[in-house]
């Protein structure tokens, strides 16, 4: 497994749970840098990978939209989240219920 | 200006440099074809197309149930084929196995890191895999001897370089993907421990993943630290497609039950959705009030809904199609870190930093 550039985490153990207004990262996500001396290798490579994704065929976005709504619509029914399952058959919904055996 | 004892030395170094150059404006102008091959399919948006669909009715989604038991923050969760078990990892080091429908605790595991990011069950339901800040992704068989001790049966499988983010299982137990903050994915047999496939490409931290549904083969999409959300061919190692539109780190992927299109949840405070055949960003999911990071998502049986937990301690529900929120839910008393629709789709999980699970329907 290789480290992309110096790669060390450190990161802050919070001695309270963070505030509302604080969005501290609570640990540190570095940004790693490429190392120097492979700089030639890893343009041909980033060179290569760009060509291989320009090359790949893609469909209108309405075609691509459509096909998304379409499977929304024929699976609609089947989404109990959706539709709203009743009590009786989502087995999250009833109370739990205590019973003697 | 250096003047080198060898000539053909300084000769050499022109030449590098010129290739190098001659690299750079190639990826220049690649770039910029990609972006006009991509703007030429983009003839409408998403919400227009589905301007004729009926809207949703309001939604009464409430808390079913709240899994007590962490003693810090919960960061991971994810159910179990049989959807009712939930494995959930903490903060403190603990994995804890629940029946989400009697709340149970039915097994419990100390790991020796703290911050276990990552935890997933096996399709089987024997086994569950975690990992954290100890580098690595282990598995523990789950034995019905509830006096048995779990961490005697435990097996290293993964090994990273740096702290584990995220892991799943495939199709089956034996086999094993995690993302890690070394900046790569790795493809792992359960059995030997053996590295099966790594994936190169994300330039910093990878933060989570999502394997694509069965049916349309094997693929895998990956988020990071560098924004980018990256698909994977797992077979071969190469990523086949690279989205980068957010505006900060990706925290959590998910794909559409189709397979055809995958949503992501940024620090840049929305949420996403891309087409994968269109080969482009679709729809954005925000609101100028939401400014907190959204930190997982996922998606409602049909599609059709997005679930996204924030670290306002809120979930927003979207309407995928019309791209509008639907609903807003409250009761967590800290960041929401992870959330999972149940593989029946009755309802959903969250975990929080407020040390509690709740399930919702």
């Amino acid at each position: 497994m290789e480290i992309f550039g110096s790669n060390q985490t450190e990161f802050n153990h919070p001695a309270q749970n963070p505030t509302h207004s604080s969005a501290f990262i609570f640990f540190h996500k570095k940004t790693s840098k490429m190392s120097g001396s492979s700089n030639l290798v890893a343009m041909k490579k980033v060179v290569q990978q760009l060509r291989f994704e320009a090359s790949i065929n893609r469909v209108k976005v309405s075609q691509a939209a459509a096909d998304l709504q379409q499977f929304c619509m024929q699976n609609a029914l089947q989404d109990p989240l959706l539709t709203g399952v009743s009590s009786s058959t989502n087995p999250f919904r009833p109370q739990k219920v205590c019973s003697f055996l | 200006m250096r003047s080198p004892l060898i000539p053909e030395m300084a000769t050499q170094e022109v030449q590098l440099n010129e290739t190098l150059v001659h690299l750079k404006t190639e990826s220049e102008t690649l770039k910029s074809k990609l972006e006009e091959e991509r703007a030429k399919l983009h003839d409408v948006e998403l919400h227009q197309v589905a301007e004729k669909v009926e809207g949703l009715g309001q939604f009464v989604m409430k808390t079913r149930r709240t899994l007590k038991g962490h003693g810090n923050k919960v960061l991971c969760m994810d159910w179990c084929k049989d959807k009712r078990r939930i494995v959930s990892s903490s903060q403190d080091g603990k994995v804890i196995v629940w029946d989400a429908f009697t709340t149970n605790k039915e097994h419990a595991v100390t790991m020796p890191c703290t911050w276990v990011m990552a935890c997933a069950y096996a399709p089987s339901g024997c086994a569950v895999a975690c990992g954290g800040l100890d580098n690595k992704c282990s598995v523990y068989p789950l034995s019905l001897d509830k006096n048995e001790n779990l961490a005697a049966k435990k097996k290293s499988v993964a090994m990273h370089t740096n702290y584990l983010s995220a892991c799943s299982f495939t199709n089956s137990d034996m086999q094993i993907l995690t993302s890690s903050g070394d900046g790569t994915c790795a493809l792992w047999d359960v059995e030997s421990g053996q590295l099966l496939q790594s994936f190169h490409g994300h330039a910093a931290d990878v933060l989570c993943l999502d394997l694509a549904p069965s049916e349309t083969g094997n693929t895998f999409v990956s988020g990071g630290c560098d924004k980018k959300a990256n698909v994977w061919d797992m077979r071969s190692g190469q990523c086949i497609q690279s989205f980068e539109t957010h505006e900060s780190d990706i925290n959590s992927v998910r794909y559409y039950p189709s397979g055809d299109a995958f949503a992501s949840g940024s620090d840049d405070a929305t949420c996403r959705l891309y087409d994968l055949r269109a080969d482009r960003e679709v729809a954005i999911y925000s609101k100028e009030s939401i400014i907190f990071g959204v930190s997982s998502v996922d998606f409602s049986l049909s599609g059709r809904l997005l679930f996204a937990g924030y670290n306002d301690y809120t979930i927003n529900v979207w309407d995928v199609l019309k791209g509008t929120r639907v609903s807003i839910l409250f009761g967590h008393e800290n960041r929401v870190s992870t959330l999972r629709v149940s593989p029946d789709g009755t309802a959903f999980c969250t975990g929080s930093w407020d040390h509690t699970l709740r399930i919702w329907a």
